[in-house]
């Protein structure tokens, strides 16, 4: 076939209707809401929760998992297209674990060295890493499908950001109705569990978002 | 990479093609052609393999182009998005070639006479892909290019629909793309 009939060709298959942009949002709105309905299907709210909200401890969890959620969805789409750096949202993901250090630094200083064992193993650390990934499986898969679409240099790091936001996204919910709030849990387990999330989207990633 | 005017006019075009003006869309991968036939055929110079390689890597440069647009952001300058689809492109040629250097002579004196055979004309590896997929994406693919029908005339000589004709001609592009990816990893 000579180039000029191959150019005939495609100029006949028309544009995709919805940019990548939109489709990328569209694919984390759904999964935020998949991983919502299944956070109230399965686990729910925790009953203290208007007393927790005004402790401190609470309110980090989402400091730390919100940002982290934000700024891998930020590189997962900046990588997915060709010829683009992470940028910016590299910084937001790499406040995350300086945010988490300096709470666990504080956490140490506050409480005495006696019960950090206790606040580390907290109530229910298995049920924190299956849960996580749990939830963060619906985002991912679809995240991992709409990444299709794109074109990323470098398919294996890609998938991996967008497993670290699919876990970011599961864990803000976890995060609702775990009863474990000191920053020492939250450094020891979320992050094993966003990090198994990790490792499953550099998997997702190598398999399905080579071209 | 390339003259900031040429890549700003390269932009104008994609970003007329994509809102659905396939003329523009036309003009822009004419425009963009040489420049790709020029970077690969220095690429398969550098690398010590044959010409004939080139336009094979410009096919497909093409194809992935084709496949990938929307994944271009347009308030971006287009070279580098173009540069890096080259060059991931170009890897795959290289794979495909590491591994071509690993089979047997006698495959390789195999090849030769066949290509003796063939009067010197070089094989395009889309061809051959396009020989294996499916019979009626074959015909549609083949009676849209060699004939130059359009998606209409397709559409009544097939007694299809026009929407199925476009569906059947965007599955045997990807296809085509797949098939190129396949066979270099």
């Amino acid at each position: 076939m000579r180039t000029e009939d191959l150019i005939d060709r495609l100029v006949l298959d028309p544009p995709p209707r919805f940019g990548f942009g939109t489709v990328f949002m569209a694919a984390t709105l759904l999964g935020i809401l998949v991983a919502g309905g299944i956070f109230l299907a399965v686990i729910g709210v925790r009953p203290d929760i208007g007393r927790a909200a005004e402790s401190l401890r609470f309110l980090f969890k989402f400091a730390a998992t919100m940002p982290l959620a934000l700024g891998a969805l930020g590189v997962a789409l900046r990588l997915s297209r060709p010829g683009m750096a992470a940028g910016g949202w590299r910084l937001v993901l790499g406040a995350v674990p300086v945010l988490l250090a300096t709470a666990v630094a504080l956490e140490l200083h506050q409480v005495p060295a006696s019960l950090w064992q206790s606040r580390l193993v907290g109530a229910n650390a298995g049920f924190c890493l299956s849960l996580i990934p749990l939830m963060a499986f619906g985002p991912l898969a679809l995240l991992i499908t709409v990444m299709r679409r794109g074109a990323p240099e470098r398919p294996a790091l890609a998938g991996g950001f967008a497993g670290l936001a699919a876990g970011g996204i599961a864990a803000t919910f976890y995060a609702l109705h775990c009863p474990d709030d000191s920053p020492l849990f939250v450094a020891a387990w979320y992050s094993a569990a966003i990090l198994v999330m990790g490792v499953a989207g550099c998997l997702a990633g190598h398999r399905f978002l080579r071209w | 990479m390339w003259d900031q005017g040429l890549e700003q006019e390269w932009a104008d075009l994609m970003r007329m093609a994509l809102a659905g003006d396939s003329a523009a869309y036309r003009q822009f991968l004419l425009c963009v052609t040489p420049h790709l036939r020029a970077m690969a055929r220095s690429r398969c110079r550098t690398l010590g393999a044959p010409d004939s390689e080139t336009e094979d890597i410009v096919q497909e440069v093409l194809l992935a182009i084709h496949l990938k647009r929307g994944s271009w952001d347009s308030s971006r300058p287009i070279g580098p998005w173009i540069g890096a689809i080259v060059r991931n492109k170009i890897i795959d040629a290289l794979r495909r070639r590491g591994r071509r250097t690993n089979v047997p002579i006698e495959d390789v004196m195999d090849t030769l006479a066949a290509e003796e055979q063939a009067g010197g004309l070089a094989q395009m590896d889309i061809d051959s892909h396009l020989a294996t997929l499916k019979r009626r994406q074959q015909d549609i693919v083949r009676s849209i290019s060699i004939d130059g029908d359009s998606i209409r005339e397709t559409a009544n000589r097939f007694e299809m629909t026009e929407g199925a004709v476009r569906v059947a001609l965007h599955r045997a592009l990807k296809s085509l793309a797949q098939l190129c990816r396949i066979q270099s990893t």
